[in-house]
């Protein structure tokens, strides 16, 4: 098998000229789509362990107050203050703010926005498209190494003696624009704004790419109304992201002008440290209203890609077609277009004019709708279904659940009158951590599992998997699902204590429990990551198709050269959802005994349906016709 | 609560030995025929799913009635009821979508686990079913939308004429109130005026500000319309009342406001709760740098008279402030005096 593969590579090195590559060429400064997207879930994966320690270590706060953690103060230095008679470190304040930021950007932007979309829309889109490449391999690769810089200034941006960014992940002015309000918002919230630009030149041009290769790079036969769902999932998550980055990279930008130049945009009326500042006429509303225009969006730049991938699996796992395939596209476009026009539900008590408000309750309450549909499409697909419980099956029902879970508190959040009592309490972060941040994480993560022999040529471990599933799946529902409790009672968030409350004094015993349950979480975590990197050298060898799927990638070499396919690009005829496709009655009645026990439970989309006249509905059958007619024509010519 | 949350990680530990166990069972089968290990493991899994629901089932409805005395905190004000009822009607029609939801998902995914024998339906769409669970959503989520943007229009709505003014100010790491005084107006404040004393940045050209008086706790009257005048001095912060369901950001350059009823007095509430040591608290929910977590302000309700009394005992503070007099252009000074209650004698000393 391998010599064959080598043979194969090597015959699409000479029809694309290529020479040996170097090292650097191959794995650094590539512009192979293919090693582009494992660079992004690398980073991602780096990022994610980052953001979750940094998780870990406000949770120990939260959970156990009391705790003396002097413990930490050779990682931490100055942010942990010992007190110098009892010997007994406190997590420092402002450190516990920066914490909660730090956490929230990385999460959202490089781990759920970089680590899932720079993954599987540059693996997947060529792949599941038919093409050699992305229509600009270089600007992908500067994509890539934008977002590498965007990480380096960021990761920095954690060591200087200032702290990082402590004003929120939405880094609201005033505070970020005032060193003097918290130290966070000196160097540390320059290098942020710094970071956060870089990242979205990366996002950019990525998106432009993802757009312009869906576009323009299909195969022969691979019609929009063909694409597997992933691929819509991804093309309209770069649409949303070219629309919607470039608002935040303006909202930046005046933030950069109010910080450095001694503009007003933001700031307005404001003594604080003794002095008056000069700044008048500016609005920090504006900035909300730039901040959620991506913002809001950017949660849909998140969930997409996952809902995409978790379509994909659920479907080539239940061995059925994706219930509502032309529903499923629909839904998710009605999301794109409404997620432009639900961001001020953020903004409820922010001093919004109230009618404005309850224009963005209906608007809000509308993207419901198409959300309710893909949850029950799903559950269709799963009803009947042959189901194979793969690890990436078992997350991304694990997906839909917690996308249910967080959908349903969203309607509570999204009716203004309701948001009064819970906006910025802890049902918030119970409801965005299911729906956006484990939901989409979970997909990330199914995709690894479901993709990883066409990334690595080899399978990752299935009962590590099955492990890592039940750990995380419990873990995280018990992480967040008592948040809600906490969050009716009124528990603010990005409270570094809740003693000085009466009001918010119970439910101590909760948040150690949750804070134990973090850890655990975690710790599956550490063993995903074993069996990623252990199974990428030592896995079992994968074989061409192993889930036995209908989609373009695994057509390919098990281990895809520069170009993907070594001869000529295949050509599509059907859809990819054709899974257990009976033959129609009238061939049944045929049919042997051992016949029908060996028939196909999958049609690839390269089947022709002039070769399967057996199981073609009527209207398939006319396609086969013209198949047959417009080969001869080809033929002819 | 202990105990739930024991036997929550009990089950947590049981479900992990349960999975190693497995795995060390079928590593013999592993070796053999692969088609073995898959439908064994299929097995665990669709098992663990039915599992995962009926526990976490039951996890769900035990705490959710187990921990209601702490999570439904009791309401103060008039329209707190409202947007309450809105909100447990809310749950109820969610929480069967959730239920349902959720049990189809599960039940599904056991019931149809992979068999040799089976083969799963085609069954790529129904456009009656898509329909059906399009529009079911579509009707509930409208009369939500109705009945939320009625309540909302009502709380949102212009405060009465006759409602009590108090302005609440949010400064790194404090909470401010100022009152109107007698003539129930605000004076007129610049932020250029800030200073060590004159927090609120009162303007003492505009004679409504010589009444104003400053407050470390919030008073409020049971049963009268109270409107709330917030505004921030520094950064971003968020007036936060729990018991009264009330929550409005406090912005540099944009006063905002908030206007409410209070229902039961500080004491009425000590009785509810049967905590001698109740106090309604302000707190601050907008990130405003490391003393976030700690702006607290203790907020007491009174019945009506009570409050008018205590209104009556706190002091101008132009009288506590009376070196300001020199900012109160000289044809008003007489006035200021009178109205701020400054002996005459005080002011002579202090123009001094």
């Amino acid at each position: 098998m391998s010599t064959a593969h080598i043979e194969l590579t090597d015959v699409m090195h000479d029809d694309h000229g290529h020479h040996d590559q170097s090292f650097i060429s191959k794995y650094i400064f590539s512009t192979d789509h293919k090693t582009i997207a494992k660079q992004f879930l690398i980073s991602g994966i780096f990022w994610a362990l980052i953001g979750g320690i940094l998780s870990l270590i406000f949770r120990l706060q939260l959970g156990f107050p009391n705790m003396d953690m002097s413990w930490l103060q050779p990682f931490l230095g100055h942010w942990i203050n010992v007190d110098p008679t009892s010997g007994v470190g406190k997590l420092d304040t402002e450190f516990y703010l920066a914490l909660v930021t730090m956490h929230g950007t990385i999460m959202v932007f490089f781990v759920l926005t970089a680590g899932l979309s720079g993954t599987f829309s540059n693996f997947l889109i060529p792949l599941q498209i038919g093409a050699r490449d992305m229509a600009s391999g270089f600007m992908n690769m500067l994509s890539y190494w934008f977002f590498f810089a965007s990480s380096v200034i960021m990761f920095s941006s954690m060591f200087i003696s200032t702290g990082p960014a402590a004003g929120g992940w939405v880094i609201y002015p005033p505070l970020s624009a005032l060193p003097q309000a918290i130290s966070g918002s000196g160097l540390g919230m320059t290098l942020w704004l710094a970071s956060m630009a870089l990242f979205i030149v990366s996002t950019l041009l990525g998106g432009i790419n993802y757009i312009a290769t869906v576009i323009n790079l299909r195969t022969d036969g691979m019609s929009f109304s063909k694409l597997p769902l992933t691929i819509w999932a991804f093309f309209l998550t770069a649409v949303i992201g070219l629309l919607s980055f470039p608002v935040l990279l303006s909202a930046a930008l005046l933030l950069i002008l109010d910080r450095s130049f001694g503009t007003s945009f933001y700031l307005s009326e404001i003594y604080i440290g003794g002095e008056a500042l000069p700044n008048l006429g500016g609005s920090p509303i504006l900035y909300q209203h730039l901040f959620w225009f991506l913002g809001h969006p950017e949660v849909y730049i998140v969930l997409l890609p996952s809902l995409g991938i978790t379509s994909e699996i659920i479907s080539t796992n239940s061995r059925k077609p994706i219930f509502g395939y032309r529903a499923m596209i629909g839904s998710m476009m009605g999301i794109a277009v409404l997620s432009f026009v639900v961001w001020a539900h953020h903004m409820f008590v922010s001093g919004l004019n109230p009618f404005v408000g309850s224009i963005f309750v209906l608007l809000t309450l509308i993207i419901a709708v198409p959300s309710a549909i893909k949850a029950f499409n799903y559950i269709t697909t799963l009803w009947k279904g042959n189901i194979v419980f793969t690890p990436a099956m078992l997350f991304s029902i694990g997906l839909v659940s917690f996308f249910i879970a967080g959908g349903i508190t969203g309607i509570f959040l999204g009716n203004a009158a309701l948001d009064i009592q819970l906006h910025d309490t802890y049902f918030v972060v119970a409801h965005f951590h299911l729906v956006m941040g484990s939901a989409a994480f979970f997909g990330m993560v199914a995709g690894v599992y479901h993709w990883f022999p066409k990334m690595f040529g080899r399978m990752m471990d299935r009962k590590l998997g099955y492990i890592h599933f039940w750990v995380s799946f419990i873990g995280i529902y018990s992480v967040f699902f008592p948040m809600h409790y906490i969050g009716i009672a009124g528990f603010p968030r990005r409270y570094y204590s809740f003693t000085n409350f009466d009001a918010f004094s119970s439910f101590t015993d909760l948040n150690a429990f949750i804070s134990i349950a973090a850890g655990v979480t975690f710790l599956a975590q550490l063993l995903f990551v074993f069996n990623f990197f252990y199974s990428m050298f030592k896995g079992k060898r994968a074989t061409a198709n192993p889930w036995k799927s209908n989609t373009l990638e695994w057509t390919t070499p098990i281990n895809p050269g520069h170009g993907n396919w070594p001869g000529p690009i295949p050509k599509v005829y059907r859809w990819p959802y054709d899974y257990s496709k009976p033959p129609t009655e009238e061939y049944w009645e045929k049919m042997t005994e051992e016949e029908k026990e060996n028939w196909p439970d999958f049609i690839p989309q390269t089947v022709p349906y002039s070769e399967t006249p057996e199981s073609n509905l009527p209207h398939e059958q006319e396609l086969a016709e013209k198949e047959k007619k417009e080969d001869k024509g080809i033929e002819i010519e | 609560m202990q105990s739930l949350l024991l036997g929550i990680s009990v089950v947590l530990v049981l479900v992990i030995l349960f999975m190693i166990f497995k795995l060390t069972t079928l590593i013999g089968v592993a070796k053999g025929s692969k088609s073995d290990e898959d439908a064994g493991s299929n097995k665990v899994n669709a098992g663990l799913m039915l599992a995962f629901l009926i526990v976490s089932g039951i996890a769900t409805v035990w705490s959710s009635v187990a921990w209601f005395k702490d999570y439904h905190i009791p309401i103060a004000s008039e329209h707190g009821e409202v947007t309450d009822q809105l909100f447990w009607i809310t749950m109820v029609i969610t929480g069967i979508a959730f239920v349902i939801t959720q049990i189809l998902l599960f039940y599904f995914a056991f019931r149809y686990r992979h068999s040799k024998k089976s083969v799963a339906k085609y069954y790529p769409d129904n456009s009656k079913l898509e329909l059906l669970w399009t529009t079911v959503p579509a009707i509930v989520l409208t009369i939500l939308i109705l009945y939320g943007l009625k309540v909302w229009n009502n709380v949102m709505g212009p405060a009465p004429e006759d409602a009590e003014v108090i302005e609440v100010m949010g400064a790194q790491f404090a909470w401010r109130f100022r009152y109107p005084g007698e003539d129930n107006e605000l004076g007129r404040y610049d932020y250029r005026k800030i200073d060590g004393s004159n927090e609120f940045g009162m303007d003492l050209s505009d004679k409504n500000s010589f009444d104003d008086f400053n407050a470390n706790e919030l008073h409020l009257p049971k049963g009268k319309p109270v409107l709330l005048k917030i505004r921030a001095r520094d950064v971003l912060h968020s007036v936060f009342l729990p018991q009264f369901r009330l929550k409005m950001d406090a912005v540099p350059g944009m006063p905002t406001q908030f206007w409410f009823v209070p229902t039961k007095t500080t004491a009425e509430m000590r009785q509810e709760t049967n905590n001698p040591d109740f106090n309604y608290e302000l707190a601050c929910t907008e990130i405003c740098g490391k003393g976030h977590f700690s702006m607290k302000k203790i907020v007491v309700v009174d019945e009506p008279a009570d409050y008018e009394a205590w209104k009556k005992q706190q002091k101008t503070w132009l009288s506590l402030n009376p070196d300001y007099l020199s900012q109160v252009p000289e044809d008003l000074k007489e006035m200021a005096m009178i109205s701020a209650n400054i002996e005459d004698n005080e002011s002579k000393d202090s123009s001094l």
